[in-house]
């Protein structure tokens, strides 16, 4: 027996093809939208992955540092250091903040790097181009994605840098692409308040007699020295040793320095399931008003081409043809038409990809299961043309 | 079967119920012989199409009997399990409109019958050759049917009312939308198609052109039918 849903859509292939490139561009965007939601959680992996830490330790009762602001001693680390099972700890700041690049801003996250060396906790894991941070100030390792290049000058408040290396992949868990500089001058430019406040500031401790004593001429400047300093970071992160219990580290941490310990699943937790988790609800909310309009168009589309093979149809069962035929035929050619729509779908869905402005993962699985999910679609949607199909009365073909 | 023609008896149907029925056949008799080819006339709602619909067994009738070679389709209420599989086997259909499948070429149209039956492909498509060569269409075998002139068109539609090598055939004005040169070569196609085959043909028509060359013709009025002699003049 002959296909007759194929010689259909050979015959008529430019109606199926336009048609199937229309639906393959709503399948793309349906599938990058998918890959958008992949994008945002590989970001936060990303960020707990380039961290270099088995621990993050923030302020107590904060979800910090990067769903939450979380603020700290920045000398607690050599506590840290010091307990069973920690291999290193590190100081960090991050600051999501316009950076200056040329005439327009880039967005970034800015973070503040304790010295050290490549493989300290908060360093990037690597470079593409350029070395990492060798001076205490004024230099910086951008991600790649900020477009900057070796040798660029970039302002953050009021100081400029040199980008002295450029990193890939790293970024914030909103994708926003990283600019590591040193600690002290990423608490500074945290935490520093412009000259104005600094200003009122110096005057309102002037004119409080307590700062402000006679007999004691340095008590003045002490403070005022105390308050323009800032020695706050936002997390240590906390390395183990080999072997060690991340867990019993956590537990130790929480015990004896009273603070809030996460450990990698918590931190994934928190940044998968709580801060990108409306984000994922907006997308899958998204995802399923496209999956109703593809299907509605598929349906539309289908039901329109079988509207016009009425008269077929009835001589096709006039001579006898099964209906269970003519059933196979619309949903063969529901199906070819799902296939071809998936196939533009995909194609274009990876061709667009880079030029999005975040990061889109396109993931086999997820384009194995939206084959299977349009499949679906595709012979639901025909249910409605067939059901059409085959209430036609054979007797149309002789008139009367 | 084929030896046998068609035949009804007493053929009655009604639509609807009650006061609102109406008796669109009221106890038709035919008979049409094998090789015969008879005209059915009748004017706009005498249930002449009705009539044609009973015999495709498009719809079953009230009352009456038909049979079609030795097999009984109805009697008085009963009827075969499977009218579809008896369309598609024993009876062959040629409608005003050629109605040929615009997604397949001219000899798949005519093979698809036989393929719906479970024929083998390469089988289904020699027979439909063969009926082309008869019909004298063969050279357009690869043609699709919108690349077809009306005439042949039609020619292809009786091809594939015949492929089958039904006992009977219906055509349903399948002269209307041709001028008298072509009415009457597919009249002339149907009659040697006919002979050749052992066909018994029912013409459904209005066309004069063709009216005086049945040698036999039913006038159907009001839901009855009345038989007469045709002309039987012969097409050269």
């Amino acid at each position: 027996m002959i296909s007759l849903a194929g010689r259909d859509i050979l015959h008529a292939w430019g109606k199926f093809f336009f048609t199937g490139i229309g639906l393959g561009l709503l399948i793309g965007v349906t599938l990058s939208m998918a890959g958008i939601y992949r994008g945002m959680v590989d970001d936060a992996k990303a960020l707990l992955d380039n961290s270099g830490a088995d621990l993050w330790v923030v302020q107590r009762e904060t979800l910090g540092p990067y769903a939450e602001s979380s603020s700290l001693p920045d000398d607690l680390w050599r506590g840290l250091r010091g307990l069973p099972g920690v291999a290193d700890a590190a100081n960090v700041t991050y600051l999501t903040m316009q950076v200056r690049r040329g005439n327009e801003d880039v967005r970034t996250m800015v973070s503040g790097i304790a010295p050290g060396a490549p493989g300290t906790p908060g360093w990037p894991p690597f470079l593409v181009a350029g070395r990492h941070l060798t001076r205490s100030h004024y230099e910086a390792v951008a991600d790649i994605a900020t477009g900057f290049a070796i040798g660029d000058r970039l302002q953050i408040r009021r100081n400029q840098y040199t980008v002295v290396g450029l990193t890939r992949r790293m970024v914030s868990s909103n994708g926003d692409p990283m600019v590591f500089i040193p600690l002290k001058d990423a608490q500074e430019a945290q935490f520093l308040k412009d000259n104005d406040a600094i200003h009122r500031q110096r005057r309102s401790t002037a004119e409080n007699p307590a700062f402000n004593r006679p007999g004691v001429p340095d008590l003045l400047a002490a403070v005022n020295a105390a308050q323009t300093e800032s020695t706050s970071v936002n997390a240590v992160l906390v390395r183990i040793k080999a072997g060690a219990d991340a867990t019993e580290t956590a537990e130790t941490i929480r015990r004896w320095k009273r603070l809030q310990v996460y450990d990698r699943e918590q931190m994934e937790e928190i940044l998968v399931g709580k801060l990108i988790a409306t984000s994922a609800r907006q997308i899958a909310t998204f995802l399923i008003i496209l999956a109703i309009v593809s299907a509605a168009i598929v349906a539309f589309i289908i039901y329109t081409l079988t509207l016009g093979k009425i008269r077929e149809i009835a001589v096709l069962k006039l001579i006898g043809t099964k209906n269970r035929t003519i059933a196979a035929m619309i949903l063969q050619q529901a199906i070819a038409l799902g296939l071809i729509g998936f196939v533009f779908g995909k194609i274009v869905a990876t061709f667009w990809a880079p030029h999005f402005p975040k990061y889109v993962l396109l993931m086999p699985l997820d384009s194995l299961r939206g084959f299977f999910v349009v499949t679906a679609i595709c012979v639901l949607s025909s249910l409605i043309a067939i059901h059409a199909a085959l209430k036609v009365d054979p007797a149309e073909a002789i008139g009367g | 079967m084929a030896g046998h023609g068609i035949g009804i008896a007493g053929l009655k149907k009604r639509y609807g119920k009650g006061d609102t029925a109406v008796d669109a056949l009221k106890g038709v008799d035919m008979r049409v012989a094998p090789g015969e080819v008879v005209g059915l006339i009748g004017p706009s709602g005498s249930g002449k199409s009705t009539l044609l619909k009973c015999l495709g067994a498009v719809i079953e009738p009230t009352a009456g009997r038909m049979t079609l070679g030795a097999k009984v389709i109805y009697d008085n209420g009963w009827k075969v399990r499977d009218l579809r599989e008896l369309r598609r086997d024993h009876i062959g259909f040629v409608f005003q409109a050629p109605y040929l499948i615009p997604f397949l070429d001219v000899t798949d149209n005519v093979a698809l019958l036989p393929m719906l039956a479970g024929v083998a492909n390469s089988e289904a498509r020699r027979r439909a050759r063969e009926l082309l060569e008869a019909l004298d269409i063969a050279h357009r075998a690869k043609a699709m049917p919108a690349q077809l002139s009306g005439g042949e068109q039609q020619r292809v539609a009786i091809a594939r009312g015949l492929v089958n090598r039904p006992p009977v055939i219906l055509a349903d004005e399948p002269t209307a939308p041709l001028d008298s040169k072509r009415a009457l070569a597919v009249i002339r196609i149907l009659n040697d198609m006919a002979r050749r085959f052992e066909t018994a043909i029912i013409v459904v028509t209005h066309d004069e052109k063709i009216i005086p060359t049945f040698k036999r013709i039913y006038h159907i009025r009001d839901g009855i039918t009345y038989e007469e002699d045709g002309e039987g003049i012969e097409i050269a």
